[in-house]
């Protein structure tokens, strides 16, 4: 045994052993994971949620260093990326210009042009600043941030922004800094605008950058109310000196004092920045997350063979999640802070990580023997994989031991990340996944057992069936007819794949649910990435409507004095009262237009109106009001990035400049007066503030409209509605088109071939089964038995009663008896095996409606086998004097025309025995374990053993036809016509532990055993015998729950209990003949009448539940599911009603003369019988789900019963045949 | 067959498209800083043709494969899964990443890593002596090609480092054609499958 061998054992026997611990203690184990990846991810707790909104911090100006780059131990609030000098300070001069007094010779214009005009000589006055004391001469040269050149691609800006030089930004900026151009520009607000960028902006604009204030604040507008011009002188040191920015300050303030100023100017704003995430690296980690989810959808989906797939795949993708976070979170605890972009890296950790180990857990513990116990299976799963899952996690740690060789910072750091996640994600495999599966395979085996064995038809491997030996199922028989199959409720279908994803996208409306989310997480982003921008637009908004709300007060009396005013200084009216001085100024003489204007003064009637300066506290941080994407764009020009990095922002130094109107007039440019007045001055300001937000939100309607168009489209073209139809024969549709649901895709096909069960020469009058076993009687009295899962036929039981010609009438079983051993006929045993046809000229009296039938009917029958014989009768019945006599009567005319039947046929039926009673039909049926009750129409009562064809025995006890049978557990009720009930017991002389329950039929969960040994000896007896149960004859029996219950044409139903037969109610409330009774093992009745209605029932108390009316016509058929009962009336139209509350939900209105009988396959699949076919619906929305047609020629006969039997095969009658539908896809496993 | 055929192509060239787009994206991020907002044009109006010639490279590498494959008569067993695939492609658009991402002190060492990447996706993903023999191949091919381009003049980097790029082209060429092929062979391999089932059926 070479080393590895032995490695290899000992690691499987440890996985072994862990397999078994974490399968028989789930819960604690689970427990701890949890509490070990709380603990694991405690440390992220302190880490920074990710955000890219700035962060300030602010320092006191006076005892202001440059921070060292070293961490200096704690230092109180001081956060983390207050270290080392900043990228740039930023001294902004806050200029405050207005002309005053204002007087009504002005123009618009005039409110701002020579303020701005001022900007000129401030920004001479501070490049020029110099402040020399001993340490030496500092001018502005000397301290400002050298800027080389503006960025490619800004060549717009490159008029505009400084390109060398100091960064220093100003309004002035617009015209170069030259005054000469400012003088000659007829419309400065058209410069301005004119380098505005056209669409919506929510960020930084050149106008924000160079005014240094929101552009709302400038007062830069014809329809400036307050008639001060806001701006500022933006310059960018690199390195901070005290001294001469504090002359530069007192300088300033000494040139432009202002009054009422008291801005505090002893704090200095630091504001951090954020990593930017711009769109374009967004495109690529959208693309590695898209990869991402791709990769765990392809990987999750080849889960399979496990209770909850869905479960388990996020149990999986929890796995892989938490093991990340894990990693993060220990090493952060150990003092490894990542640096790398979280967001970038995760989607390739996990890829490294993978979820491959998980999928090979799952497969290898699927794949073990499913009769294992589950701790062994989950152990023997993990052994399995043990070798190969170490050796794939050694490969790993070696490849990324590698790459943490290859000394790049970021990639050590990606190992080492992806170190710590792979073991822990070994960790959670070990403990997390491990032990969800072992849960989850448990569950699944609890679900198992609650289903019967034909659930296994969904299983691969399926069990072999144990009640007897079978013939293995026959390949599928090739049959001319053709159904169709649909989803939802059937996913089990072999689509093809491409149909299968196109399915699932449309089954999950995943299209409309990306959208969704993609709208919603793009709101997300825009809200989170700019919130100032939005934050900083909609506060513009609420704080210019407040202000207007407070000059309502304050601000308007003299606003109404200057009405008038402005009333006069209308483009007329300036010109009528500037009549001489100024003939209308052309264009082109500017400088007659300067003079004339020059020329013109202020009206002395007009009370001069002066324009406040107020400095107030929120000029203190003019720049917050600002985008927070103002700086880094400003920055972004010049190639310097802000991300991660900070600025100091020092105090603002306000400068106010008052200017008389004689300046003003004197800077006036010849066209300016020209400019017409606002049209309607009070409210243009809120209309252009408000028709930028129409505008927004007509734009982002009619984006949304043309988006939702174009997907329209796209949808329309990718999913034609006839997709999914293709290939199929589409001939066989009767019933109008295949449903094609609200979405516009129709479900993919699949053919299902009904089995036809031929045999019978006449219409089935009687279907009964038990699962296993199918009976079926048609109207000539033949009995035949099927297997109930291939449809061989096992047993045909003649009807012999038909032989017998009217003369003998009174043979009795006594008959029988006293024949007992007795002598065989001889020429049975001769022709050993022999089947007789006989054709026999007697009609039964009862059905006179009938057809002519004789020529029609078998008459299979065939003499006691020599083995039979040779068994020495035990008190049993042998019949063996009436086949004689029978033969003897009926011999001479069938014995040349005997066809041989098929040689298991004639095996099956070789033990046939001949019964009495020949002149009465089968009117009802039973079939429990082996044993077919037969009610006749002489009131006989027969049991049949439904494998060799015997009778076992008989009760005459009845002269009524027996119209009703039930049997449950070993008795046997049957109502008769006559309105009696009579309660027989079956007993037979073996021990009682023979005779084996098989459960009711529908949910049971025994597996099917053999009931009746043929060598029992089972009597049949009367215990009790109800007479006149009900006044009328008894139209329907129900048995369930240990209750029979009986409805009858006297409008009564009665509930009695089985064991003693006493009656315990009489339930009245139904104004018609009982049709319908529906009791199923939960011990829920529904009644229904020939009135229509639909009762339901407590059978505890007795009491109605609800009463209701739902058809015109008799109620032919009820079957309740657990949430919903389902009545189908006379009047062809099927109604679903909620259980609890009585409230009809819907109704499916069939075709006119479609069976009434229903059937429920599943919680939501109802099965009804049509005109040679049955419907398939959808119990939840009432669709159609399909429809298969039985036969080719079927058009006359309906289906008028319907049994669905326990392996979700449904059987219904067709004419003479019976029909087996499988329907596969219901098997589906509950999840 | 020739629909299927085209299918396969007109995917395969998406694909190469769409990749080559976004990891151009990642390329022009490492180049400027702080991007101007109209950088999406630029990237757009850059080289309309590079996008194209990298769909059909793709497409072309794509059918390759699997017929290279059915050709040698040795079908490629190893990880045939979609789930393989798209982890493959993660890996590729993370060494994409690391190049355009990490700093790296000189070129031997970017080379270095991206070479032992490359490898390391073919061995993960691949293993086969063909897939490897051809990415090779097509690496070198592709390498020379461009710098022909660049000499020539028809095309020219944005970078001013030039031996920048030429360290990590054939790196990423090589991943890009393992990762083409395998995504050709899942691709081939389901179509395998459906002419199979339709044989079947018939």
């Amino acid at each position: 045994m070479t080393l590895r061998e032995r490695l290899r054992e000992k690691i499987s026997a440890a996985f072994y052993h862990h397999g078994l611990l974490c399968a028989s203690y789930p819960v604690p184990i689970i427990l701890f994971t949890s509490a070990s990846i709380l603990t694991c991810c405690y440390p992220l707790l302190r880490l920074p949620l990710p955000g890219t909104g700035p962060v300030e911090f602010t320092t006191g100006v006076r005892d202001y260093t440059v921070p060292s780059h070293e961490p200096q131990g704690d230092l109180g609030e001081r956060p983390d990326w207050y270290r080392g000098p900043p990228v740039a300070y930023i001294q902004q001069v806050l200029v405050k210009a207005a002309v005053s007094p204002w007087d009504s010779s002005l123009v618009p214009v005039d409110v701002f042009r020579s303020p701005l005009g001022r900007v000129f000589s401030l920004l001479e006055e501070i490049r020029n600043h110099v402040h020399s004391d001993s340490t030496g001469v500092r001018s502005l040269e000397a301290l400002c941030l050298q800027v080389t050149d503006l960025l490619p691609g800004l060549r717009r800006m490159q008029s505009v922004l400084p390109e060398h030089g100091c960064l220093l930004v100003s309004p002035g900026n617009y015209w170069q800094n030259q005054r000469e151009l400012f003088d000659s520009d007829p419309d400065p607000l058209k410069t301005i605008q004119k380098h505005e960028p056209k669409g919506l902006h929510t960020s930084a604009t050149l106008r924000d950058l160079l005014f240094g204030v929101p552009g709302k604040h400038t007062g830069v507008s014809h329809y400036n109310r307050k008639r001060v011009v806001t701006y500022t002188i933006t310059v960018v040191l690199v390195s901070y000196d005290t001294r001469f920015l504090g002359s530069l300050r007192s300088r300033l303030k000494q040139l432009h004092p202002s009054a009422n100023c008291s801005l505090r100017d002893d704090h200095m704003v630091h504001v951090h920045f954020k990593e930017e995430i711009g769109i374009a690296e967004l495109i690529p980690l959208v693309t590695t997350y898209i990869i991402l989810f791709a990769y765990i959808y392809f990987s999750t989906r080849k889960i399979d063979m496990v209770k909850s797939k869905w479960g388990l795949a996020l149990a999986a993708v929890v796995t892989v999640l938490s093991s990340l976070l894990m990693s993060v979170g220990l090493c952060t605890l150990f003092g490894l802070t990542p640096t790398l972009n979280g967001g970038e890296i995760f989607p390739y950790l996990v890829v490294v990580i993978g979820l491959e180990n998980v999928l090979v857990l799952t497969k290898s513990v699927v794949s073990t023997p499913v009769d294992l116990e589950v701790k062994l299976r989950i152990a023997q799963g993990l052994s399995n994989e043990s070798w190969s899952i170490m050796k794939n996690m050694a490969t790993e740690l070696c490849i990324i031991l590698i790459g943490y060789f290859t000394l790049v910072p970021a990639i050590q750091e990606f190992c080492l990340f992806a170190v710590v996640g792979l073991v822990s994600d070994f960790f959670l495999q070990m403990f997390f996944f491990t032990t969800v599966l072992s849960i989850d395979i448990r569950r699944m085996e609890l679900a198992d057992l609650n289903r019967r064995l034909p659930a296994e038809a969904g299983l691969p491997p399926p069990k072999p069936g144990p009640l007897r030996p079978r013939e293995a199922p026959p390949p599928p028989r090739p049959s001319p007819h053709t159904i169709t199959l649909q989803t939802p409720a059937f996913r089990n279908l072999r689509l093809p794949k491409r149909l299968r994803v196109v399915y699932f996208l449309a089954r999950t409306r995943l299209a409309q649910r990306i959208i969704m989310v993609g709208t919603v997480i793009w709101i997300g982003i825009l809200v989170y990435t700019d919130p100032a921008g939005l934050r900083t637009y909609l506060a513009a908004q609420v704080s210019e409507q407040s202000p207007l709300g407070d000059s309502g007060g304050g601000g308007l009396p003299p606003h109404l004095g200057v009405a008038p005013v402005f009333h006069a200084g209308d483009p007329t009216s300036t010109l009528s009262v500037l009549p001489a001085p100024e003939p209308t100024p052309l264009p082109e003489n500017q400088s007659q237009g300067h003079h004339g204007s020059a020329g013109a003064g202020p009206r002395p009637q007009v009370p001069p109106a002066v324009p406040q300066i107020t400095w107030g506290a929120e000029d203190e941080e003019g720049w917050r009001r600002l985008s927070f994407r103002h700086w880094p764009s400003l920055f972004s020009y010049y190639n310097i990035t802000l991300a991660k990095r900070y600025i100091s922002i020092l105090p603002v130094i306000p400068v106010t400049l008052h200017l008389s109107p004689q300046e003003a007039i004197e800077t006036r440019h010849p066209q300016d007066t020209r400019h017409p007045p606002p049209p309607i001055p009070k409210v243009s300001a809120d209309l252009q503030t408000d028709l930028t937000l129409y505008k927004v939100a007509a734009l982002g309607l009619a984006a949304g409209v043309l988006l939702v168009l174009l997907l329209f489209c796209l949808y329309r073209v990718l999913c034609p509605r006839n997709y999914g139809q293709n290939g199929v024969a589409h001939g066989r549709r009767r019933r109008g088109d295949l449903p094609c649901d609200d979405y516009g895709y129709s479900p993919p096909v699949s053919e299902i071939s009904p089995l036809l069960l031929r045999g019978h020469s006449m219409d089935i009058e009687c279907l009964a089964s038990d699962g296993m076993l199918l009976a079926s009687c048609c109207l000539a009295g033949q009995i035949r038995v099927w297997d109930a899962q291939t449809g061989d036929c096992l047993t045909v039981i003649p009807n012999h009663g038909l032989r017998r010609s009217s003369s003998s009438g009174c043979w009795e079983q006594r008959d029988g008896w006293d024949s007992v051993g007795g002598a065989t006929e001889p020429e049975c045993l001769g022709s050993d095996y022999l089947l007789r046809r006989r054709s026999v000229p007697a009609r039964p009296t009862l059905f006179t409606d009938q057809p002519d039938l004789t020529p029609l009917i078998d008459t299979n029958f065939t003499c006691q086998p020599p083995s039979h014989l040779a068994t020495p009768p035990r008190g049993g019945f042998d019949f063996g004097g009436l086949v004689e006599r029978a033969y003897l009567e009926h011999e001479s005319p069938s014995l040349g025309d005997a066809p041989t039947l098929p040689a298991q046929d004639r095996a099956s039926t070789a033990g046939t025995q001949a019964t009495a009673d020949w002149d009465s039909s089968v009117w009802a049926m039973e079939l429990r374990g082996n044993l077919i009750a037969a009610g006749r129409s002489s009131g006989k009562l027969e049991l049949w053993d439904a494998v060799e064809g015997s009778l076992r025995c008989s009760n005459e006890d009845g002269v009524s036809g027996i119209t009703a049978l039930a049997f449950l557990n070993n008795r046997i009720v049957a109502a008769r016509l006559n309105g009696s009930l009579d309660f027989f017991t079956v007993e037979i002389n073996k021990p009682l532990g023979l005779l084996q329950y098989r459960g009711a039929p529908g949910r049971g969960s025994m597996p099917p055993s053999p009931c009746y040994s043929s060598e029992d000896v089972i009597s049949c007896q009367l215990t009790r015998s109800v007479q006149c149960a009900h006044q009328k004859p008894i139209t329907v029996l129900r048995a369930a729950a240990g209750r029979v219950v009986t409805g009858s044409q006297d409008h009564t139903v009665r509930v009695y209990r089985l064991e003693d037969s006493c009656c315990l109610f009489t339930l009245q409330g139904h104004s018609g003949g009982i049709t319908a009774i529906y009791i199923d093992q939960t011990m829920v009745l529904a009644s229904g009448g020939q009135d229509g209605a639909i009762c339901l029932w407590d059978v505890l108390t007795g009491s109605r539940v609800s009463h209701v009316y739902g058809h015109r016509g008799d109620v032919t058929s009820l079957v309740c599911t657990t949430s919903c009962v389902i009545s189908s009336g006379l009047d062809d139209l099927i109604c679903i009603w909620d259980r609890s509350t009585g409230i009809k939900l819907y109704s499916i209105q069939q075709e006119v003369g479609c069976g009434a009988s229903l059937g429920v396959i599943s919680e939501s699949l109802l099965v009804t019988g049509g005109q040679g076919c049955v419907s398939f619906w959808d119990l939840n929305f009432g669709d159609l789900l399909q429809t298969v047609y039985l036969g080719q020629s079927s058009d006359g006969q309906g289906v008028r019963q319907l049994l669905v039997l326990d392996n979700a095969a449904i059987v219904c009658d067709f004419g003479s045949e019976l029909s087996l539908v499988y329907v596969p896809s219901v098997l589906e496993k509950l999840d | 067959m020739t629909t299927n055929l085209v299918i396969r192509g007109t995917m395969l060239f998406s694909v190469g498209v769409f990749l080559a787009l976004v990891l151009n994206l990642l390329q022009v991020q490492r180049n400027v800083t702080l991007f101007p907002p109209d950088v999406i044009s630029s990237i757009f109006s850059s080289a309309w043709w590079v996008p194209p010639c990298c769909g059909t490279a793709s497409a072309m590498i794509g059918l390759l494969y699997p017929c290279i494959d059915s050709r040698l008569g040795e079908p490629h067993k190893f990880k045939r899964e979609w789930s393989s695939v798209m982890r493959c492609v993660a890996v590729f658009v993370g060494i994409n990443h690391a190049s355009a991402k990490v700093d790296f002190a000189n070129n031997v060492q970017l080379s270095l890593t991206l070479a032992a990447l490359s490898i390391g996706l073919w061995w993960t993903f691949d293993r086969s002596r063909s897939g490897f023999g051809l990415g090779i191949g097509i690496a070198l091919l592709a390498t020379l090609a461009t710098q022909l381009l660049v000499y020539n003049g028809v095309f020219q980097y944005t970078s001013p480092d030039f031996l920048y790029i030429r360290s990590w082209l054939p790196c990423i060429f090589f991943a890009g054609v393992i990762t083409m092929g395998n995504i050709g062979r899942q691709l081939a391999l389901y179509e395998y499958k459906v002419v199979q089932e339709k044989t079947h059926q018939d």
